[in-house]
Parts: C-alpha cells; sequence; structure tokens
C-alpha cells in the first residue's frame, strides 16, 4: 500500500531529481558505457573491448605515477590544511583587536579564482626575479626553482592547495569552536587544567564532527583542486606533479582519447566513493547518536 | 519541465528565423597575444561583412589554442559545430582523425590554387598540408628567435650590435654574459631557453640547427632518436651543466620576457609574438637575431592556422572560405602582423606600403622573415598532443638531470612508435 | 579565563600575526602589481609611481561592465534554484520516511563525486537538444540540483526539535506549511552558509561556461579574464592582477562586509 507519506517524499524529491538525472547521472553511466568501448575517431567506429581501458592502466606509466602523485598530494594537503584551519580557528575564535583583519587574511584565498592566484605563485616560485628567490638571495642562499625542479613541483602545487583551502575550512571550526560552553572553561580554569588538557579533552571531542565534515571535504578536494596545476606546472617536468583527475583532462581534452578518460574517472570515482562514501557514513553515525 | 523546453526551443527558432540573413557564419577563434589581437580579429570582421551585404560572420573568441580546440571539437560532436576555426597548425591530423575538417582544395578555383594558396611561406605549408590536400591557411604563424639586451653586451665588453651567429659563439658570449656576486650566486644568466609545458617547440629549432628532422609529413613516423636529435639535447642540457650559461631546472615560458626585462637573462630564446611586447617592456635596447645553430640556421615554425569544418551546407563553407581569402590578402593580413607581430604569411604581405614603412622603422620585425628560409614544421602527427606530451616529457626528464639525453629520448622513440602503431 | 600570562598571549597573536602575514601575501602582490607600471613587478621599491593604468587596460580589452552583469545574474539564478530545489530534497530525507530514500540519498551523494567538468561532452549535447547554447540558464542548469546543498540542509533540519513541527501540525499547518514556518526559518543560517560556498564557486567557474557560451550578451567574468593569461607574448602580470582583483572585488568586499554574519551562519548551521 502506498502511503500518503511516500507521495509527499517523492514529490519533493522529483524537482532535484530530475536535474540531477539529466545532468549527472546519465552522462555517468553514458561515461561507464563509453568506457568499455574503444575511442570512436571520425575515421574509425568505436569497439567494444570490455575492460581493455582498465587493463591498459597497468603498463600505463604516468597513470602509475598519478596514483603515486595524488597519493602523497591528498596526505599533505589534508593534513596540513586541516591542522592549520583548526590553528587559525583557535586563533580567531576570540575577539581581539585585529582579529577581523586576521580573519579575513586567512579567508581571502576561497573567494579569489584558482587560475588566477596561480599566476601569482609561479612569480613566486619563479628562479632570478621570483618573491621566493629574491628573499633567498637577499639571504645569501643559491637560487631555487621550486616549480620547475621533479623533487619540489608537487609540493609546489600542493602549498597552493593548502593555502586556497585551510582558510575555508577555518570557517567550520570556527563555527564549532563557539558551541564549546564558557561555563566548561570556566570550570576548566577554576580545576587548574592546562590550555592543552583543555583542548585535548573537551574542545577537540566536540568538534570532532566537524573535523570529519571537514576531512569528507578535504579528500574530496585534494582530487577535484587542479585548476592551478593547468597554469603552474602542466603535470611536469616528466609528470612529477602529474595528478589523477589532470591526467583525466588531459587524456580527455588534450588527446580527445574520451574511452580512457572515461575509465580513469571510473577508478577516481572508485577511489573517491570508498574514502569518502565511508565517511559519509562515520559521520553520520555520530550525528545520530549525539 | 517539458512546456519550458518547448518555449525555448521556439523563441530559439524565432531568433532564427529574423536575424537570417542570406549567410550566417560562425567563426572560433583563440588569442594567444593578449587582448588586442581579439579586436583586431572583430574589426576585420565588421569590414568584411560591411563590404559583403548579406553575409553575417560572428567571431566567438574561444580563449587559449587548447581551449579553442576543445570547444571546437565539443561542438562538433554536440552537432552544433562552427564554419571557420583557427587553432594551431599541429592539430591538423588531430582534426582530420576526427573527420572534422574538410580540404580548401574545394572551394577555390584553379587559379586560387596556385596564387593564393602557392603564394603561402612553404615554411608554413609544411604542417598546413598533407595526403595531397590542403587544409589549413596560415594565418597567426610565428617562428622563435633570439632576443640580446644590448646594454649587457656592452657591460660584458662584447660587440652590442652583433647577436651569436652559432651555437658555439652563444655559449662563448654567454659565458662573458654570467655575472655572479661576491657569494658566488649568479645574479644575470647568459642565455634563457624556457622549457615548461611545451620545450619541444624550441628544441626543435636546436635539433633543425643541428640538421635533424623529428617528423615526415605522413603524421605517423618520428625519429626523436637519431644521432642528430641526441646531439641537440646534450647541447641544450650543457647549456646548465658543463657551460654553465644558463639556470638549471625548467624554466618558465610565460616569464621569459620578464627575466629578460628585469635583467636575470641577457640572452633569450621566444617567439616573434613577443616583438610587441618587448618593444614596449624593454628598458634597454635590443637585437633580433636567428637562433643560433650547433651546425646549420634552423628554427621551428609555429601558431594556428585557419580550418573548415564538416557540417554545414556547401554554400555556407564557401562563404567561409571566400572570408579567408579576403583576410589573408596582403592588406589585411598587413594590418594583423603589425597589431599582433606574427609572421606575415605571404611574400607579397611584405611588398604592400603598410608592411614597409613598418619595417622601415622597426627592422627587428624582418628578422623572422629572413629566418622562414630555413625553417622546419612544428612536430607534428597523428595523436599529436599524446606523442608530443612523450617528447615533452622526456625532454623535461633529460632538463632536470633525471635521464641521459640518449636513454630519455630512446624512451621517448619506443613510447611514441607505440602510440602511431594504428596508423601505419 | 585560563591562566594565560601575558607572553602566552603575545607569543600566540604574535605567531597569529605571522601567519595572516604569509597568507596575505599573495593579495598584497596583486595589488603591488596592479597598481604599479609594469616595471615595477618584481621590484619592490617604496618610491615606485602608482597608477590606475592597468585597470583601465584591462578594463578596455573586455566588456566587463557586461560580464559583471552576466555573472550576477547567473550566481542569482544558480543560488535560487539551489535553495528552491535542496530544500524540498532536503525537507524528504530529514523529516520523511519512504521506501528507497537510502538508495536515493546514495545518489545525491555520489554527485559529490563526480566531476561535472568530465561530463562536459555529454551535457553539451543535452543543451543542444533543448537548443540552450549560447545562454546564461546553460551555464546555470547542471548545478542546480547541488548534492552539498541536500546534504548540508538535511544535516541542519535533522537537528530541528521534532516537538517543533508536531506543534505546528497541531495547528493545522499542511507539510508545506510546516517546511516554510519552521524549518526554512530555522535553516537559514545553514542556507547564508551554503550562499557564500555557492556565490563563489561559481563566481570563479571557467571551463564550462567557455564551452557552452558564444557571445559577450552571456559569458561570465572568468572567461573575460582569461584573455589575459595568454601564453604566446608572455604574461604581463600587472594586467592579469588587475583584472584579477577586478573580478573578486565584489566577493572581497562582501566578505569583508559581512564576515561577522557569515561566521554566525556557519556556526549556527549545524556543521558542527
Amino acid at each position: 500500500m502506498v502511503k500518503r507519506e511516500w507521495i509527499y517524499a517523492w514529490a519533493l524529491l522529483l524537482p532535484a531529481f530530475v536535474f540531477l538525472i539529466t545532468f549527472t547521472h546519465l552522462p555517468a553511466v553514458q561515461t561507464l558505457i563509453n568506457s568499455l568501448y574503444t575511442t570512436p575517431k571520425g575515421r574509425r567506429a568505436a569497439m567494444f573491448t570490455g575492460l581493455g581501458n582498465y587493463q591498459q592502466m597497468l603498463s600505463d606509466p604516468v597513470f602509475l605515477k598519478a596514483m603515486v602523485n595524488s597519493g602523497i598530494y591528498a596526505l599533505v594537503t589534508i593534513l596540513a590544511s586541516i591542522l592549520l584551519a583548526l590553528a587559525m580557528a583557535l586563533l580567531v575564535h576570540r575577539s581581539f583587536r585585529g582579529v577581523g583583519l586576521m580573519r579575513m587574511s586567512f579567508f581571502t584565498p576561497t573567494v579569489l579564482p584558482l587560475i588566477a592566484v596561480a599566476n601569482i605563485w609561479l612569480f613566486f616560485y619563479a628562479p632570478g626575479f621570483g618573491l621566493i628567490d629574491q628573499i633567498r638571495v637577499f639571504f645569501g642562499l643559491a637560487s631555487a626553482n621550486y616549480a620547475g625542479q621533479p623533487d619540489t613541483a608537487l609540493y609546489a602545487v600542493a602549498a597552493v592547495t593548502i593555502w586556497k583551502e585551510a582558510g575555508f575550512f577555518m570557517i567550520f571550526f570556527l563555527a564549532a569552536l563557539q558551541t564549546v560552553p564558557e561555563t566548561l572553561r570556566e570550570a576548566a580554569a577554576i580545576e587548574g587544567c592546562s590550555r592543552w588538557t583543555f583542548f585535548r579533552r573537551v574542545t577537540l571531542p566536540l568538534i570532532m564532527p566537524t573535523t570529519l565534515f571537514v576531512s569528507v571535504n578535504a579528500v574530496i578536494n585534494a582530487f577535484r583542486l587542479v585548476d592551478h596545476v593547468f597554469v603552474m606546472t602542466k603535470g611536469g617536468p616528466d609528470n612529477a606533479s602529474m595528478l589523477l583527475l589532470y591526467y583525466i583532462f588531459e587524456t580527455g581534452f588534450r588527446y580527445w582519447d574520451t574511452a580512457y578518460a572515461g575509465a580513469l574517472t571510473m577508478v577516481l570515482i572508485a577511489i573517491l566513493a570508498a574514502v569518502g562514501i565511508g565517511q559519509f557514513f562515520l559521520a553520520d553515525k555520530r550525528v545520530h547518536y549525539r | 519541465m517539458k512546456l519550458r523546453n518547448v518555449f525555448f526551443a521556439s523563441s530559439a527558432l524565432v531568433a532564427l528565423a529574423s536575424g537570417a540573413s542570406a549567410l550566417d557564419l560562425e567563426f572560433y577563434f583563440p588569442v594567444a597575444v593578449g587582448g588586442a589581437a581579439a579586436d583586431t580579429i572583430q574589426s576585420l570582421t565588421e569590414e568584411y561583412m560591411s563590404l559583403n551585404e548579406g553575409v553575417n560572420i560572428e567571431a566567438i573568441y574561444t580563449g587559449s589554442y587548447a581551449d579553442t580546440t576543445t570547444k571546437a571539437i565539443t561542438a562538433v560532436r554536440g552537432g552544433n559545430a562552427p564554419q571557420l576555426i583557427i587553432s594551431l597548425s599541429t592539430d591538423m591530423f588531430t582534426f582530420i582523425d576526427e573527420d572534422m575538417i574538410v580540404a580548401w582544395d574545394d572551394f577555390v578555383t584553379e587559379d586560387e590554387q596556385k596564387d593564393w594558396i602557392g603564394g603561402f611561406y612553404s615554411a608554413f605549408m609544411a604542417n598546413s598540408q598533407t595526403e595531397g590536400k590542403t587544409w589549413g591557411i596560415p594565418f597567426q604563424r610565428s617562428t622563435p628567435v633570439l632576443y640580446w639586451n644590448k646594454e649587457a653586451f656592452a657591460a660584458a665588453g662584447l660587440n652590442p650590435d652583433q647577436g651569436p651567429a652559432n651555437w658555439a659563439e652563444m655559449v662563448e658570449m654567454g659565458k662573458a654574459l654570467t655575472v655572479k656576486d661576491d657569494a658566488g650566486n649568479v645574479t644575470q644568466w647568459g642565455v634563457h631557453i624556457p622549457s615548461s609545458g611545451f620545450p619541444s617547440w624550441l628544441w626543435t629549432g636546436v635539433v633543425a640547427g643541428n640538421a635533424g628532422k623529428l617528423a615526415d609529413q605522413s603524421g605517423t613516423k618520428v625519429s626523436f632518436n637519431s644521432d642528430e636529435a641526441v646531439g641537440a639535447l646534450e647541447a641544450l642540457v650543457a647549456l646548465s651543466t658543463t657551460d654553465e650559461v644558463m639556470a638549471p631546472g625548467i624554466l618558465d615560458w610565460g616569464g621569459t620576457p620578464k627575466a629578460f626585462f628585469d635583467g636575470q637573462a641577457a640572452m633569450i630564446w621566444t617567439t616573434t609574438g613577443n616583438l610587441t611586447n618587448v618593444r614596449t617592456n624593454a628598458p634597454f635596447d635590443f637585437g633580433v637575431g636567428f637562433l643560433p645553430g650547433l651546425t646549420q640556421n634552423g628554427a621551428p615554425t609555429g601558431g594556428g592556422n585557419f580550418y573548415l569544418i564538416k557540417g554545414s551546407d556547401q554554400a555556407e563553407l564557401q562563404g567561409a572560405a571566400d572570408f579567408v581569402k579576403w583576410v589573408t590578402a596582403p592588406e589585411q593580413a598587413a594590418k594583423w602582423t603589425i597589431a599582433t607581430g606574427y609572421v606575415a604569411p605571404r611574400p607579397d604581405v611584405w611588398e604592400t606600403e603598410t608592411m614597409k614603412a613598418y619595417t622601415a622603422d622597426f627592422p627587428q620585425a624582418l628578422v623572422a622573415r629572413d629566418q622562414l628560409e630555413f625553417a622546419v614544421p612544428e612536430l607534428s602527427t597523428f595523436e599529436g598532443p599524446k606523442v608530443t606530451q612523450t617528447l615533452n616529457s622526456a625532454l623535461e626528464s633529460a632538463i632536470t638531470g633525471q635521464a641521459s639525453p640518449r636513454d630519455a629520448l630512446d624512451g621517448a622513440q619506443a613510447a611514441a612508435e607505440a602510440i602511431l602503431k594504428p596508423y601505419f | 579565563m585560563m591562566q594565560d600570562t601575558a607572553l602566552d598571549r603575545i607569543l600566540m597573536r604574535s605567531g597569529g600575526a605571522l601567519l595572516a602575514l604569509l597568507w596575505f601575501v599573495p593579495l598584497a602582490y596583486a595589488i603591488w602589481a596592479a597598481f604599479h607600471p609594469a616595471a615595477f613587478e618584481a621590484r619592490f621599491d617604496l618610491t615606485a609611481p602608482l597608477t590606475l593604468g592597468n585597470f583601465s587596460a584591462a578594463w578596455q580589452q573586455a566588456p566587463f561592465a557586461r560580464y559583471f552583469l552576466n555573472t550576477f545574474l547567473l550566481v542569482a539564478m544558480i543560488l535560487a534554484a539551489q535553495l528552491v530545489l535542496c530544500t524540498l530534497a532536503a525537507f524528504a530525507f530529514a523529516r520523511l520516511s519512504f521506501p528507497g530514500k537510502s538508495i536515493l540519498f546514495a545518489l545525491i551523494l555520489l554527485q559529490l563525486l563526480v566531476m561535472p567538468d568530465i561530463l562536459l561532452v555529454e551535457n553539451y549535447k543535452t543543451m543542444r537538444a533543448l537548443g540552450l547554447v549560447d545562454s546564461i540558464l546553460a551555464i546555470g542548469l547542471p548545478y542546480f540540483a547541488s548534492g552539498f546543498a541536500i546534504f548540508l540542509l538535511r544535516q541542519t533540519f535533522m537537528t530541528i526539535p521534532k516537538e517543533l513541527d508536531e506543534a505546528a501540525r497541531i495547528e493545522g499547518c499542511s507539510l508545506l506549511g510546516v517546511l516554510w514556518r519552521v524549518y526554512v526559518p530555522l535553516g537559514k543560517p545553514a542556507m547564508l552558509a551554503f550562499g557564500l560556498v555557492s556565490v563563489s564557486h561559481h563566481w570563479n567557474n571557467f571551463l564550462w561556461p567557455l564551452i557552452i557560451t558564444n557571445s559577450v550578451e552571456t559569458r561570465p567574468l572568468t572567461v573575460g579574464l582569461s584573455i589575459f593569461a595568454t601564453t604566446d607574448s608572455g604574461t604581463s602580470w600587472a594586467v592579469i592582477n588587475a583584472a584579477t582583483l577586478m573580478t573578486a572585488a565584489p566577493l572581497l568586499l562582501g566578505f569583508l562586509l559581512f564576515q561577522r554574519q557569515f561566521v554566525q551562519s556557519f556556526m549556527r548551521a549545524g556543521i558542527k
């Protein structure tokens, strides 16, 4: 028997799902199907190849390199941006002179277009006349080429991501910190417990759900934020800063090998689904049983 | 939802019908040299429309070359192709492979075949023709040249009016021009050859200067690891290792003019597309010369061609072709060259009064034209972006010292052959 | 307060100031480069002459006024659609029970993971079929239903005590009435928080707008901005930075003016 509540629910969901299915799910399913065929070229039709595109990955050195790089990149950017965001939030969640400016400064990277700021960072990294090099020369150090050397390029790109994200995540922590009751703080002060103990025993558990929420976003962003790679390194030198999404892009829109790009996309979605959905349900439980 | 679609579809139809003139054409163009170029294209298009009643050309700015290719292929696959685009000359094989362009031969008379298509510099036609047909019409074409800082030359005791004639001289002068401070850190490098993103372009020039050739005109064969090519890469790597006249690592392309203006590098290699930029912004006198070769003169061509896109009827494509004939004619091409710094693609353009006046005032602009005699086509093959990326990665690994030049190029050759296998 | 010594406080504040300064450097550089002639892009000389020339150069090279209008219409349209569609959906997920709930919710979460850029060609075909190529509506359509918004609003709605909507029902409110009278007012902070994220994202989105638009009448700012980041002639940082500041100015000003409200809305947004 169909209940009235069900009808309401489905009716409420219908408009959103029309859009979701038209512009996300159907195209995504099409991509999945395409990944089982060869790329059609004007002169050669697509042929069914089953898992051929997926097998190709195993012997594709650029793909393997991109996987390793993405792993490092994710680890570095997630850890650093969350820790920094928390530190920033702890710094600015009480008011003092200049706190508004400080918040502003942490937050501005969020509203600046990544493509444009990438150009600014490129100038910072430029050997010779770049800002960092000017400072290095001032202190008598040798010139360095951060974006142009294979051992530093990936971290040069990661630094931009951290800079861009930390301020955004700070907002979430800031919101969470305001919920720590002032009475607890006073009680702790009377008991004479140290700032660190209070943070570890009271603050941290209270902001745990936020940390989970933020880390979900950080994981997704670690794989999604690649705009600056286009400007800064194009995945080079010699694929040293090649990330999975950038490789998908290159394969799909530079090489026009859409089938292989589709297969790579499926790998990316699988990774994100495994990590992301796992965290979602973990986070969800916390909210439920609070 | 559905009703709304009908509404939008029908209003689009109405708009089409009411605005319809005899010929409506769409034309995608990229801009790779700053905003002024976009204005010039727009004004040329408007001029053509005012001369030709009933022709309506919508010139659509489409970002960089890469963005333009992306947009064009997306539009073709989406069934909404423009008639005309400008894109990289090296995209020819990709477009043929996508079966999205038509050859120009069907849209020109026999006389035009000879006088118009035959009137372009052969260096530019080299990667505009294959399979006995003409697929691209050269328009915003460039070639790299060497710029030198005359003040720095004088300060180093060199003749400021004489650039390096060959590679050995460039290294020699580079040593004199490399300046270190008391702590031993370099404050001015002798030479700066950018290597970010697409190092293969300038390196093609080094190979040509060593009497080597990277690909044939069929687009299916490459020779990345010939002795000439390996020698060219060894020479390039040596600049920052044994010769110590160039900063180590990958040098950014966009920052190259900046390094020149700020005195970080006394000689730079970059495109003629930078002429106007250098002329406006260099705070010192500068010279322009051929790329110094290892054994002979040589330089690649670069830049964009006009392509006719499949999917429109014959009359529309003919209309687009007629516009291209007009816009590449001497007077129009001269305007374009002067506004942007691109190399005029036909000898007769340089004969116009406008160009003569321009070059009399700015003789450096002639260097690119004179170098065309020694020019080779930019690397262009089927699966072009993939093959070129393979080569770029190999060059980067050699430049950053990850692999020896020979190993890097052997690897690139093997990878490229594997990619090109289906095309033999 | 806790036993902060004066030294503690000074150390923390100065550490914070240092971090803030570090974070501000890129914007500071953009301001420096935008207001000085190109010759001072990499030379930090306090006596360098100031100029507005870069702004006028940028302004002249593209019809920015029209681009501002397009961008404004775009983000406003997307935000309005998102709020309506996602509030309805989030309400269903938060308060109603129905078959297929978890599968449908998983489908929503999936949208968080799929990169819309990868679906360019397919979405272009759809727009072509709808006859919408080169319209502001087409730039926005794929983003109308946002998985992020549904997730965020659902979380918020779930924290609202059930007693409130039971009380409203007893007073004779319909289901939609409850949503409108109880949930929407209490969900406002979350909506504001989401609004900030949505606006700044779509203000800065580039690739899809470039592909789907053909004319000045529909193009957003980012596409106009890309005209300056040229490859062949080297980068004119002065003009790029002027153009960047111009396009980002409304968002920067908005945050400067409303930062307290933003932070407070996040605070009350239920994302705790």
